[in-house]
């Protein structure tokens, strides 16, 4: 494998770009992956803030029963727009667009995805559709009031911009079929030389499994999408059921892509755990091929279980049953990887730094999230629990206690290889330890309330939830503390931080063979890979790690 | 260059008489479709018709498309993408067929 | 895929690269997420077939089979004349290549004349959308009427993105961006338009042959 190559001082891919425009162009023009991936990284972060004003909004109307700050109308619409942005522009793309574009092709040992021009053709459709949504919420009409999910009769009938805002979501699907096409060819055709397809990084697996969903998934919702915008236009009745026309059906398409997306949004969560691990706790990841396939089989069985968001909704009994038991058995993939991650812990020398101290806050909020999962996927439990709190709050473990958290782990974990520059220790931590107590502030009374009956969406409560609503609120405050916390010690040291080692964790994974930041193509000599991805003994040979 | 080595020994070509051949046998089973659905067979009528779709498509991604040439890999795309598509409208109609 | 042909993919990248396997590969990775958007609309169709069995056969006799199966036959040949042009561009053959392309662009274009009287037919006799015709008739054939417009009207948009692409491709092949060893593009094209004709092949039987 290449040695460190901390030898040659070259440029780095900030100061030589793919074309030779300088300034905002060289960035807007470049089809280099790790300046789309910074890209992808600036409008996803911007996104996550507005969701997280509209969630602390939301929240602040919460804090008592009736009117607070909003009407309910406008309640709706800011419920509907924080799940919107959220989920299409935030954790859709968050991890894969963000940190694979950035990574997949550094662990391959590439020195570009396969496609480069689409790539940067992608962040563009991603904006586009981001206007989009903005545009709607500005027309006559008034913004999209449905709810994320733009269920069917609703969503035909009211006299919101429902057309173009979910048209919007047709163009930040397709955004994420092109990032897919390009992630799965470039798995298969640029892998370095001595990379076989189980010397690959396992958060190349995870985004490989996760490219593989987008693409088969991703164009279910795109024709759901325009039957919707078709119904609205012309009333062809394919939903109606005055002209024969089955919402339930509505729900099956909706739900064939949308539960599949939610492993669009967790499988790469769970590759950056794979990466984290092993490295802070030096040792060779546990059970490397179980996590692997893990990913497909999460990847597929993701797909047949999707009915189970409807089982009150008129589903016929028999496939409520089978769709039950699926749910079931999905549960058996995630939980190879929990407990391969810990095995990996296990008498391992651990370092608790930042990223890992946040996988740890991972593991134990995504464990809520998975297991009070099983809760809602038996069919005797789900029907007392269906559209309550405690989906909302089941829905917040997996995809922000998972998901979200996963980001900064991310972020924290990479960031010196980025931006070649070292964060606050101190105040990551802090951030992690304030994170876990906020997020189960935040969430964990609606469990609780859910549990009593607490209906979700609703604008209005009986008196009896308001102590649990305003510990939730509370919560939200932290969290939002907790945010400003976070972005503040990573803005800092991108301007005034110190300058990092090239490879401040002491990680093995290709991407540590580069300097930091990495050059323009990534490398200065192609590796070849000649080591399992996680064999910690190839350290003393890297040379650019120095044990602190 | 290096890369015309990978390209080169990469195709196979296929044949002006193999592909008017394919063609002549796609419209033989065009018409054969056709016919069939003039003479009333009851519940196997769609069967029939689809079995023969699903011929003539398969001529079609084969011969046509290349798949039988290309990389095998290519081929394992097109099941997987395939087979998801069968599950699903296998779990889609678990629920139509036996609402009561 | 063998491991001499990775490790040869990633030492040719850069300013020359050419990865015409992996063109290829992002080509049918596309054509997957058009047989599953098609795929959504079949499976609409099988539901409500499946409860709607009678009607749906009334609806399909309004459509005219002779029709249908003139577009097949036009799909099917120029289908066969855009492979043709791929095994004449192979052989150097460039003036051949050149005309089987035109006339695939040419069958294209007859294909969409076609569906324009037929649908033209349909509205004059007031069998469309939202029409008062259409409402006044049972839920199964106004479901019918519906799919038969989106399934048709989605493929038909398809046929005409087909011939933007293939009269693209077909300049490209005149000013010799495309060429005997490089020609990956017009493959891809051809690609493309196989799979129009693909789905063609399941729309014909399920609409026009309900007899």
């Amino acid at each position: 494998m290449a040695n460190g190559a901390a030898a040659v001082a070259e440029k780095t891919f900030y100061e030589e770009g793919t074309s030779s425009r300088k300034g905002i162009l060289g960035w807007l023009l470049s089809t280099d992956h790790k300046r789309i991936g910074l890209l992808y990284l600036g409008a996803v972060g911007s996104f996550f803030i507005v969701g997280v004003i509209l969630g602390i909004l939301m929240r602040l109307e919460l804090i008592a029963p009736g009117k607070t700050i909003m009407e309910p109308q406008t309640y709706n619409a800011v419920f509907t727009l924080h799940g919107v942005i959220m989920i299409f522009l935030f954790i859709i793309p968050g991890i894969p667009a963000v940190f694979g574009n950035f990574f997949l092709p550094l662990q391959l040992g590439a020195k570009d995805v396969a496609f480069p021009r689409l790539n940067l053709l992608s962040w563009y459709i991603y904006i586009i559709g981001a206007i989009l949504v903005l545009i709607s919420l500005v027309l006559p009409g008034g913004p999209l009031d449905t709810g994320w999910t733009f269920y069917i009769p609703y969503s035909v009938r009211t006299g919101a911009n429902v057309s173009l805002a979910i048209f919007a979501a047709f163009v930040l699907g397709f955004s994420s079929i092109l990032t897919g096409l390009n992630f799965i060819t470039t798995v298969h055709r640029m892998r370095a030389p001595g990379m076989g397809f189980f010397k690959m990084p396992l958060f190349v697996w995870a985004t490989y499994a996760t490219a593989w969903i987008q693409v088969i998934a991703t164009p279910i919702i795109g024709i759901t999408i325009l039957l919707v915008i078709l119904e609205r236009v012309f009333g062809v009745g394919i939903f109606d059921p005055a002209l024969g026309g089955d919402p339930i059906l509505y729900q099956h398409l909706f739900w064939i892509y949308s539960h599949p997306a939610v492993y669009i949004m967790i499988l790469p969560a769970m590759g950056v755990v794979s990466e984290i691990i092993p490295t802070f706790a030096r040792r060779t990841i546990f059970g490397y091929k179980a996590i692997a396939i893990s990913s497909l089989a999460i990847a597929f069985v993701g797909y047949l279980v999707w009915a189970h968001h409807m089982f009150v909704s008129g589903l016929s009994d028999t496939s409520a049953m089978i769709f039950s038991l699926l749910t079931f058995i999905v549960a058996l993939p995630s939980g190879v990887k929990i407990f391969n991650w810990v095995a990996t812990m296990y008498k391992g020398s651990i370092d608790p730094k930042p990223p890992f101290i946040w996988v740890m806050v991972f593991i134990f909020l995504f464990s809520i999230g998975g297991l009070t999962g099983l809760v809602l996927g038996s069919l005797a439990t789900d029907v007392h629990l269906h559209d309550t709190y405690f989906v909302v709050a089941h829905f917040h473990y997996v995809m922000f206690g998972g998901t979200g958290t996963i980001f900064f782990a991310a972020l924290f974990y990479w960031y010196p290889k980025m931006f070649g520059k070292m964060y606050s220790i101190k105040w990551a931590n802090i951030a992690a330890a304030l994170f876990f107590v906020a997020f189960n502030a935040l969430y964990f009374p609606k469990f609780i309330m859910g549990y009593m009956g607490m209906p979700r969406r609703y604008y209005d409560y009986l008196p009896e939830f308001a102590d649990l609503q305003l510990i939730s609120t509370i919560g939200s405050w932290l969290m939002g503390i907790t945010m400003i916390i976070i972005f503040w010690n990573l803005i800092h040291a991108l301007l005034k931080g110190p300058k990092s080692k090239e490879n401040p964790w002491g990680g093995v994974t290709l991407e540590w063979h580069t300097s930091s930041p990495p050059p323009l193509e990534n490398f200065h000599v192609i590796p070849t890979v000649t080591h399992e991805p996680y064999d910690f003994s190839q350290l003393k040979e890297m040379k650019n790690y120095e044990s602190d | 260059m290096e890369y015309e080595k990978q390209t080169e020994h990469k195709h196979h070509h296929v044949g002006y008489g193999t592909l008017i051949l394919i063609w002549v046998a796609l419209i033989a089973l065009t018409s054969i479709t056709v016919t069939i659905a003039g003479i009333s067979l009851g519940s196997y009528t769609l069967f029939v018709a689809l079995f023969i779709a699903a011929i003539k498509s398969s001529l079609v991604i084969n011969i046509f498309m290349h798949i039988k040439f290309d990389e095998p890999i290519f081929k394992v795309f097109l099941i997987v993408s395939g087979f998801t598509l069968i599950v699903i409208f296998i779990l889609t109609f678990s629920d139509f067929i036996y609402r009561g | 895929m063998s491991q001499t042909d990775h490790a040869h993919a990633a030492e040719s990248h850069g300013h020359i690269h050419r990865d015409d396997i992996g063109s290829k590969m992002g080509m049918w990775l596309f054509l997957f997420t058009e047989l599953l958007l098609f795929g959504g609309m079949f499976l609409i169709y099988a539901v409500y077939r499946y409860q709607y069995p009678d009607q749906f056969h009334i609806a399909g006799m309004e459509l005219d089979t002779g029709i249908g199966t003139l577009n097949t036959i036009i799909l099917l040949t120029s289908s066969l004349t855009v492979a043709l042009s791929i095994a004449a561009l192979q052989r150097k053959n460039k003036f051949l290549s050149v005309v089987l392309l035109l006339i695939t662009i040419v069958l294209a274009f007859s294909f969409m004349i076609n569906k324009y009287f037929e649908w033209g037919v349909k509205f004059e006799h007031g069998l469309y959308p939202g029409s008062e015709t259409l409402l006044g008739k049972p839920n199964g054939e106004i479901l019918f009427f519906g799919l038969y417009f989106i399934m048709t009207g989605l493929h038909g948009l398809h046929v005409v993105i087909g011939i933007i692409f293939l009269s693209i491709i077909l300049a490209m092949i005149i000013k010799d961006k495309i060429t005997f060893d490089n020609y990956v593009k017009l493959e891809n094209s051809g690609l493309y338009w196989h799979l129009v004709d693909l789905i063609w092949i399941f729309l014909f039987p399920l609409f026009y042959l309900i007899q």
